[in-house]
C-alpha cells in the first residue's frame, strides 16, 4: 500500500478520483451545480482513456438514474452524481434502484432546493432521499468524501446487502473548498473494491430473466419487508468494508463519529461538514474543563440507532442540528431519528432541535458557541426541553406551544 | 506556526483572488500545513466584490466555515475601501496588506485600524502591468504577503508557482509572474 | 435462476423472493389463464387462409402456428377477448359462449 503525498483538492475532485479508481462500467450523469465538477472530472478521465467507462449524456437527472436502472439491471458496475433538483427529479427512480436491488453508487453535493432558488449546501436535497431504500454515507471533509466514496462500491456490491449507495458531501462547503487530501494508488483501490460480479444480471445470466415485475398486496409487502432487513442488516456489512478500508489507508472509520463522548454530559449531534465546526469550539470547551461531546452519523441510512444511544448515554443534555427542516412536523430529520434512537434504548435527556445553515447559512463560531450555551441552561433546567428553533434567528426556547397546546 | 492562521481575500471578480488564495495555501502545503482554500460563491460577474478565504494550520483543519476574525487581510484593489468594511472583524494583532498607491501611513489613516494592526502597502497593479503586461495583482500580492507575514517563505511561494503556471502557461508567462512576486517582496511597505 | 415453484407463489415467504423481485422469463406461460373466458373464439380449418392477421392481433399468443400455417387456438391462455374474431376477413373464427362450447 502507498498513499500519494499530500495535495490539495476539492471534495468533488476527489469523489470523481475514487470513482475513476473503482472504474465503473456505465456512468449516466447531468450537470448540476455543485456536483457538475464530479462529472466533468469524470468525463475527462473518459475522454482520455483513463477509464473504461461507457459515459451516457441523458437530457435529465430522471433520465441519469433511468438509465443507471438499466445498465446496473443489465449486469454492469455503475456509478453517477446529482445535487438538489436533480435528485429531486430522480425521486421516483431512486425507489426502483432500491426495490430492484440495484448496487448503483451516486454521489450528491447536498444543496437547497428551491424556492427561493439557492445553489448552497444544506440537506433538503437527500432528506428527501432518506426512506427510498438507498444507504446514505455523510462526508464531513473533501478526505472522507474520497473514502466514503471507494467504500460505497463494495458495500453497495456485496451480496448480502445489494443495495444503492449514496455517498454525500456538502455542497460548495465541501464539494468546492479546497483542502489537504491523500490518496490510495490505483492498484491498491482496484484490489480492494474488486471486480464485480452481480448475481442476476439480465445480460450476464445464462437464462433469460423478467425485471420490474407488477406485485400485488402481498407480494409487494413480503417484498419491501425484505427490503427493509437489507437494509437494516446493511450496517454490520458497512462497518466490516468501512474497517477494512481504515486498516488499508490508515484513517479510521466508525458509523457513528463520537468525539470525547465517553464522559461528556452536552452533547451535539450533527451531520456532515458542520461536525467540524462543532468540533473546532468543543476542543477550546474541553480545554477549559467543560465535558462536551460531538456525535456525527457517517451513516445516515441504515440509521445507527444502537450507536447512537450508546454515545448519548451520559447526556445531560442533547443538542440535535438539523441543515434541513421537516415542514410541519415537530423536528428536523435527524432530531427524530435521534430520538427514536434514544427512546428504543430507555434513555432520555433534556434536548433541543436546532435548524441550522440552510441554502449554505454559515455555521458562525458565535452560533456553535450558542448552541452549547443552551445546552448548559438545558442541563441546569433554566431552558425547557423539547423545543425547535432556527438556529441565529430564533431565541432558543423550551417545547413551542403550538405544538402541545 | 504553531496555530490556525486565516487569511480573507477581498478583490474584484476577475482579479484572480481565489488563485491566489489557492496559491498560499498549496505553498504552506508544500511545507507539510494543513490547508483550506475556497471562494465565496454568488452569483458574481467580472467586477463585483467578493471575498476568499485560507487556512492554514500545523494540526488539522476542522472548522468550515467563513472567516470572520482573519489574522490577515488582503485587499487587491483599493476602491473596494469605498463600499466594503474590508477590516471587519480583523484582529488586534492583525495585518492588512492593500494593493494601492498610497503610502503606507495614508492607508493606515484610511482604514482607520486600532494600533495594533499592522498595515502594509505594494502597488502590485503597477509591478503586474511592468512584469507580466496587465493588471492582475494577484501573484505580485502573494509575494509582498510572504514578506510581511511569514505565512509562506517567498521562495516556496515561486516553486509552487511555477509548478501550477507550468501547465498552463509559456516560460515567458512564468518568469514575468515570478519577477512580479519578487518585485513585491522587494517593495512592500509597512507604516 | 432458481426460483420456488410458482403455483403455490401466494404462499411464498418473505426470505424466497428472488432478490429485487426478478424471475425467470417465460413464467406466464405456467399461468394458466384460460379458466376467465366466457366467450371462446372456434377455428374453421376450411375456410382460414393463413393470412396471419388473428397471430398479429392476439395480446395472449394464443393463435398456434405451425410450419407458417394455423394449427388451433391455445384454450389454456385464451383469454376469450374477441378480437381475433373481429379482425378475421374470411369467417374462419366463430365466437361462442363457453356453456355452448362445454356442451357441444
Amino acid at each position: 500500500m502507498t498513499a500519494t503525498k499530500p495535495f490539495s483538492a476539492t471534495g468533488n475532485q476527489m469523489i470523481a478520483e475514487a470513482m475513476r479508481q473503482a472504474d465503473p462500467d456505465v456512468m449516466a450523469a447531468y450537470p448540476i451545480t455543485p456536483q457538475t465538477t464530479i462529472v466533468e472530472n469524470y468525463a475527462k478521465f473518459v475522454a482520455n482513456g483513463a477509464v473504461t467507462t461507457e459515459f451516457v449524456t441523458v437530457e435529465s437527472e430522471h433520465s441519469a438514474m433511468s438509465a443507471c436502472v438499466g445498465a446496473s439491471a443489465a449486469g454492469a458496475r455503475v456509478a453517477t452524481a446529482t445535487a438538489s433538483q436533480g435528485l429531486a427529479l430522480m425521486w421516483e427512480e431512486l425507489f426502483i434502484a432500491a426495490g430492484m436491488r440495484l448496487p448503483i453508487v451516486m454521489a450528491n453535493a447536498n444543496r437547497a432546493l428551491s424556492a427561493p432558488i439557492n445553489i448552497h449546501g444544506d440537506h433538503s436535497d437527500v432528506m428527501g432521499a432518506r426512506d427510498t431504500g438507498w444507504i446514505l454515507l455523510f462526508a464531513e471533509t473533501a478526505q472522507e468524501a474520497y473514502d466514503n466514496t471507494v467504500i460505497s462500491f463494495p458495500i453497495a456490491e456485496d451480496p448480502d446487502v445489494q443495495l444503492p449507495v449514496m455517498t454525500t458531501l456538502d455542497g460548495f462547503i465541501t464539494s468546492h473548498a479546497m483542502e489537504r487530501c491523500v490518496m490510495e494508488d490505483d492498484e491498491t483501490v482496484r484490489s480492494f473494491v474488486g471486480d464485480y460480479a452481480p448475481a442476476n444480471g439480465l445480460l450476464t445470466s445464462p437464462t433469460p430473466l423478467g425485471a420490474g415485475m407488477f406485485a400485488n398486496g402481498d407480494s409487494y409487502m413480503k417484498s419491501r419487508y425484505m427490503l427493509r432487513h437489507a437494509i437494516q442488516d446493511s450496517l454490520p456489512v458497512i462497518e466490516r468494508v468501512g474497517k477494512a478500508w481504515a486498516d488499508t489507508c490508515g484513517r479510521p472509520f466508525d458509523v457513528v463519529d463520537a468525539w470525547e463522548c465517553d464522559d461528556a454530559e452536552l452533547i451535539v449531534v450533527v451531520l456532515g461538514s458542520a461536525a467540524g465546526n462543532v468540533r473546532h469550539i468543543a476542543r477550546e470547551l474541553r480545554a477549559a474543563g467543560k465535558k462536551v461531546g460531538v456525535v456525527r452519523p457517517r451513516v445516515y441510512r441504515p440509521f445507527p440507532v444502537k450507536q447512537i444511544a450508546e454515545a448519548c448515554k451520559g447526556a445531560k443534555a442533547i443538542a440535535i442540528m438539523d441543515r434541513a427542516d421537516s415542514l410541519g412536523g415537530q423536528y428536523g430529520p435527524l432530531a427524530v431519528d435521534v430520538l427514536g434512537a434514544l427512546a428504543s434504548a430507555g434513555q432520555s435527556a433534556p434536548f433541543h432541535n436546532y435548524i441550522y445553515g440552510l441554502g449554505g447559512n454559515d455555521l458562525t463560531n458565535d452560533l456553535v458557541h450558542k448552541v452549547f450555551d443552551d445546552l448548559e441552561k438545558l442541563a441546569d433546567g433554566s431552558l425547557g426541553t423539547g423545543g425547535t428553533s432556527y438556529l441565529g434567528m430564533q431565541e432558543a426556547e423550551g417545547a413551542q406551544n403550538i405544538w402541545l397546546g | 506556526m504553531s496555530e490556525l492562521i486565516e487569511i480573507r481575500w477581498h478583490a474584484r471578480a476577475g482579479q484572480g483572488a481565489v488563485t491566489a488564495a489557492k496559491l498560499v495555501a498549496d505553498t504552506a502545503l508544500l511545507q507539510g500545513a494543513y490547508i483550506q482554500a475556497m471562494p465565496e460563491y454568488g452569483p458574481e460577474r467580472t467586477g463585483a466584490p467578493l471575498k476568499a478565504y485560507t487556512r492554514v494550520s500545523d494540526a488539522p483543519i476542522e472548522v468550515h466555515n467563513t472567516i470572520v476574525n482573519p489574522h490577515i487581510v488582503v485587499v487587491l484593489d483599493d476602491t473596494l475601501l469605498d463600499s466594503v468594511d474590508v477590516t471587519e472583524g480583523i484582529k488586534d494583532d492583525g495585518t492588512v496588506i492593500l494593493n494601492t498607491e498610497m503610502t503606507a501611513t495614508e492607508a493606515q489613516a484610511r482604514l482607520g485600524v486600532p494600533a495594533g494592526v499592522k498595515v502594509a502597502v505594494v502597488d502590485a497593479s503597477g509591478i503586474a502591468i511592468d512584469t507580466i503586461g496587465r493588471d492582475i495583482p494577484n501573484t505580485p500580492i502573494v509575494g509582498a504577503l510572504a514578506k510581511v507575514t511569514g505565512v509562506v517563505p517567498v521562495d516556496l511561494v515561486k516553486e509552487r508557482l511555477t509548478e501550477t503556471f507550468g501547465k498552463k502557461f509559456s516560460q515567458e508567462m512564468i518568469d514575468a509572474n515570478l519577477r512580479s512576486v519578487d518585485r513585491a517582496y522587494e517593495e512592500v511597505q509597512t507604516a | 435462476m432458481k426460483m420456488p415453484e410458482l403455483d403455490r407463489f401466494e404462499d411464498w415467504a418473505p426470505e424466497e423472493f428472488p432478490k429485487g423481485y426478478l424471475c425467470n422469463a417465460g413464467t406466464s406461460v405456467e399461468y394458466i389463464t384460460g379458466g376467465w373466458r366466457s366467450m371462446r373464439p372456434v377455428w374453421d380449418a376450411d375456410k382460414c387462409t393463413n393470412c396471419m392477421m388473428c397471430w398479429v392481433v392476439c395480446p395472449d399468443s394464443s393463435i398456434k402456428v405451425a410450419d407458417e400455417a394455423m394449427t388451433g387456438i391455445d384454450y389454456d391462455h385464451c383469454k376469450g377477448c374477441g378480437v381475433c374474431v373481429h379482425e378475421c376477413r374470411f369467417g374462419a373464427l366463430e365466437f361462442i359462449r363457453e356453456d355452448e362450447a362445454e356442451v357441444a
